[in-house]
């Protein structure tokens, strides 16, 4: 039978710093070709998790396929990708971008290109995409078309004399837009008749279905009982549906064909054996090449996550398996904590996956978490020539046996305003950053590029971005390598005894400071005992700061006035249910949310 | 026949102190007349449910039932005792705030019945007075005193605070001095608290013009000793009597024994069913039945409540009180509480008894929390 028509089809995301409007624009792109009538229309059709509608943000790439009836009288198949817009999924974005033959471009009429609006065009172009750009909130009274389009001209080089001038809130001239992805954006040029080769982009699992892969074909067709093979993992299994993504549900279809973007079902059990990046064949009929740009994600920041209630460790461990189906890039593995209990080490691709997935337990899985503080992975070379990688600051080995550390680099690109490029400096210097280089885009913007180590970025350092530029400055990073440096661990004691959960690895020189304030937050957060209780940090056995929670005096009591006993009861419950969240180290007793506290040292 | 104590409340005052939260305000005299009509109504239909019951001991709390009239007092006394089993030798306390004391009014609670006062002064320091917004002064006290006295009443409360703005160890040494002279039979000492919703609270939420906890306990620990040495005992955290003369309706309270409140918002606990009335005024005039919450204690709660209410009584609570009652052993249910708070240096097990130390007082709601399930 006759494959589709490749030159009907138009495969393309859109590319955007956070907040120009991305998922707005999908939205109506959506809207507009009929897709979904109003009442099924949601606000941000393809961020289908609850936390990404919440947040704002998009977590995990969708797709969406769209019937559009240009104004040449042709129908054209859209196949929309959605890409996550935070560094922390910059693989998936990379991913998903190969999956494309093309990018909209989406630029805030009134903020002009950020970093993340660069970095995403830079990534897009990497993968040879033909990009043309939209200026959207045209409506806003700061907007500035004009002077956006030469802002795109100069500093990306793109055409943007004809670009849409767009408000995707209030649905103005998005019928510019679709006509451009037909003009602008090239039309597949796969071989069906080749054998099989095609991308996977993202997985999700289904209980009733397994795994279902979301991929674009390149080269050659699938249809149901095709043997596929993962190139990267090698697993095999029988293809049982082929489909393409209606809005927010899979749409069975007869085969996908050289061009198409689709998902592909098999049974398979574990998301493990469909990793993002690796392509997919026909085990019978195999293709000679994998696809390029495959490579294994690997998490950059580690915690320890312990169920508040210790008897719901099996849930934490049946929480994250299921979590992980939909989600390889979670790493987890057992541990012991001395103060914390049974817990597991985890693994992100950054602090927003991190938290993410705190809260997808939290509130999916309704468990009570204890997290501690997260930590990057350190090099460790011992004297006896092994080399460790450190991800429980807990397991550093005796200073004597450490012959020098490593720790892990970022290129750090921040574009910001020309008044806060004093106090942006200043920052990264206070991070141990090393400056490399700084180009004004135009006479009031700068984008400076440092380097910083990764353990100065990971707790608070997109706060402090934000607080000292006013929400001015954006940021954008990529891994750079280790580089060694002189890393110590800072213990806290808290009335004497060292909490093993509250330690982390620091630089020597920021080990005093960190330690100080670091005391100084537990005592805020430890409730007075009935004893005083000192609060030490300490490097290497050395004490190097302390605070003191005093002694409790006395409570206040309640009145019982005419027998009512309620109200008296009521602050009781009220003391006991604190007493229940906290955890017992020695005789204190410490609120679970201290052990996070080393996370909001907030400087200024 | 068993018996029951009835608490009777009067939620009006001249004008509301600064520090309290209580239900009650200022109200016109026909406002009084008819909420006095619709209590005497709730009392005369509630006690059907009491036929089997004596009462031991009555209350009446407020605001200021004080501020009734003879006549309004006597309407209530006449129909407790119409409708009541009362006991011949109840005790009858009623709630005075000095300033509403008159002659004529003091002779008239005596022919009510009632048999015991518990005046509010609260300091003897005029300053003290004002700033807590009270409607008297240190002498104007002194001539109510005399006429409660010279009416007969010879078993009195008087209500004093500790932990006042600006008062000083010095100051309330005074009160307690003062006060003794006059040899009432019973004193209370509360520590000042500081409640949302006061003009106190907007005040000195913060706690700055406050005594520190330290100033706080000093003034405590010295009352005890300063009422020691005038022959007052403490019975309860906050309570000191002479010998045989503690406030028996005060130990119902602590002691899980029946209670009945009639009035806006007044709280019951019988045959362990807890229950409230109305805290709305207008709600309480409009039906009929006045009872907002009800809840039947479980075998838990009423052990917990057995535990940290019999606590607050400085003899505690005994091991052979509660084995009767529950048909199980102290040691079993708490063993392990009471061994820890004992090594903490917060209890007190001797023999039968199970009480709070001194240090244990300080900090009774950490103690008490434990013995919640």
């Amino acid at each position: 039978m006759a494959h589709i028509d490749q030159s009907k089809i138009r495969n393309f995301c859109i590319i955007a710093h956070i907040d120009h409007g991305k998922s707005t624009l999908a939205d109506r792109i959506i809207e507009m070709t009929g897709l979904l009538t109003d009442r099924e229309m949601q606000a941000q059709v393809l961020d289908n998790m609850d936390l990404e509608r919440e947040r704002g943000i998009t977590i995990k790439s969708q797709a969406v396929r769209i019937i559009y009836k240009a104004k040449d009288g042709e129908e054209y198949i859209f196949n929309l990708i959605d890409t996550p817009g935070h560094v922390d999924f910059n693989y998936e974005v990379s991913r998903s971008l190969a999956a494309c033959d093309g990018a909209i471009l989406v630029v805030d009429a009134a903020q002009g290109i950020e970093a993340q609006t660069l970095a995403n065009v830079y990534l897009a172009l990497d993968h040879d995409l033909d990009v043309f750009p939209v200026i959207n909130k045209i409506d806003l009274p700061s907007a500035e078309p004009d002077r956006v389009k030469e802002e795109i001209e100069d500093v990306i080089g793109l055409e943007a004399h004809d670009a849409p001038l767009i408000s995707a809130k209030n649905g103005i001239n998005i019928d510019e837009v679709l006509e451009q992805v037909v003009s602008k954006i090239p039309a597949p040029q796969g071989d069906p008749d080749k054998p099989l080769r095609a991308l996977i982009f993202d997985s999700v699992y289904d209980s009733y279905k397994g795994v279902i892969v979301f991929c674009r074909i390149m080269d050659g067709v699938v249809k149901k009982g095709t043997m596929m093979k993962m190139l990267a993992t090698g697993a095999q299994a029988e293809v049982v549906e082929t489909g393409y993504f209606g809005a927010g549900q899979f749409i069975p279809c007869e085969e996908l064909s050289a061009g198409m973007v689709g998902y592909i079902t098999a049974s398979i059990k574990n998301v493990k054996d469909t990793k993002v990046g690796d392509t997919v064949t026909d085990a019978d009929k195999p293709c000679a090449e994998p696809l390029p740009g495959y490579k294994e994600v690997t998490p950059m920041v580690y915690c320890g996550m312990y169920p508040a209630d210790g008897a719901k460790y099996p849930d934490l461990r049946d929480a994250l398996e299921k979590l992980q189906l939909n989600d390889s890039s979670l790493h987890y593995e057992p541990e012991t904590s001395l103060a914390l209990g049974f817990g597991f080490r985890c693994g992100f691709l950054g602090l927003l996956h991190l938290e993410i997935i705190e809260e997808r337990l939290e509130r999916e899985y309704n468990l009570d978490l204890v997290t501690t503080a997260p930590s990057v992975i350190y090099k460790v070379y011992k004297t006896n020539g092994e080399v460790m990688e450190l991800t429980n600051p807990s397991n550093l080995p005796d200073p004597s046996e450490i012959e020098y550390m490593e720790e892990p680099m970022v290129k750090a690109e921040i574009m910001v305003t020309k008044d806060y490029v004093g106090s942006i400096m200043e920052l990264c210097q206070e991070r141990r950053g090393r400056y490399i280089s700084m180009e004004y885009m135009e006479e009031t913007r700068a984008l400076i590029h440092y380097e910083l180590p990764l353990n100065e970025i990971i707790y608070d350092f997109f706060d402090a971005l934000k607080s000292r530029s006013r929400g001015y400055a954006s940021f954008d990073y990529e891994l750079k390598g280790y580089e060694r440096s002189d890393m110590v661990k800072l213990d806290i004691l808290i009335n004497r005894e060292e909490v093993d959960a509250l330690s982390f690895i620091v630089h020597k020189d920021s080990a005093y400071e960190r330690g100080k304030k670091m005391c100084e937050k537990l005592k805020e957060e430890i409730p007075r005992h009935l004893f005083e209780i000192p609060i030490q940090a300490a490097v290497g056995g050395k004490i190097i700061a302390r605070e003191t929670v005093k002694a409790m005096r006395k409570d206040v009591l309640a009145k019982c006035y005419g027998g009512d006993i309620t109200r008296k009861k009521k602050l009781l419950e009220k003391q006991k249910e604190g007493k229940k969240r906290m955890r017992q180290i020695g005789n204190v007793e410490i609120p679970q949310k201290a052990f996070m506290s080393v996370l909001k040292l907030d400087d200024k | 026949m068993k018996s029951l104590s009835v608490y009777i409340h009067i939620p009006f005052c001249v004008r509301k102190c600064r520090y309290c939260d209580f239900l009650s305000a200022p109200a016109e005299n026909s406002q009084i007349q008819s909420y006095v009509n619709e209590l005497c109504g709730e009392i005369h239909r509630e006690a059907q449910k009491y036929k089997l019951y004596e009462v031991v001991t009555v209350f009446l709390g407020g605001g200021t039932p004080s501020l009734l009239s003879a006549d309004q007092t006597a309407q209530v006394m006449s129909v407790l005792r119409a409708d009541f089993a009362l006991s011949p030798d109840a005790e009858i306390t009623m709630e005075v705030n000095p300033g509403t004391v008159t002659e004529q009014k003091a002779s008239a609670w005596r022919g009510a019945g009632i048999n015991r006062l518990s005046i509010g002064l609260q300091s003897a320091e005029d300053e003290e007075l004002k700033l807590l917004g009270r409607i008297h002064t240190w002498q104007d006290f002194l001539h109510s005193w005399e006429l409660v006295r010279n009416a007969g009443f010879a078993n009195c409360n008087i209500d004093l605070m500790s932990g006042l703005p600006g008062q000083t160890l010095e100051s309330w040494r005074r009160t307690l001095s003062e006060v003794i002279v006059l040899k009432p039979e019973h004193l209370s000492a509360y520590s000042l608290i500081i409640e949302e919703g006061t003009p106190f609270y907007e005040m000195y939420g913060e706690g700055d013009g406050l005594p520190d906890e330290e100033l706080d306990r000093q003034m405590y620990q010295e009352t005890k000793a300063i009422l020691a040495k005038a022959g007052y005992v403490r019975y309860e955290i906050s309570n000191y009597a002479r010998p045989g003369q503690e406030c028996r309706h005060n130990k119902v309270y602590w002691t899980g024994e029946n209670y009945v409140g009639f009035g806006l918002g007044a709280a019951s606990m019988v045959e362990h069913v807890r229950f409230d009335n109305v805290r709305c005024m207008e709600s309480y005039l409009g039906r009929l039945d006045k009872v907002e919450h009800r809840h039947e204690l479980s075998r838990e709660e009423q052990m917990e409540e057995y535990m940290f209410l019999g606590l607050r009584l400085m003899t505690g609570v005994t091991k052979s009180g509660f084995a009767q009652r529950f048909g199980r052993r102290m040691e079993e249910v708490y063993g392990s509480v009471i061994d820890r708070h004992c090594r903490e240096g917060l209890l007190a097990s001797d023999g039968d008894c199970v009480r709070l130390t001194d240090r244990g007082i300080d900090v009774s709601n950490y103690v008490m929390a434990d013995f919640l399930f």
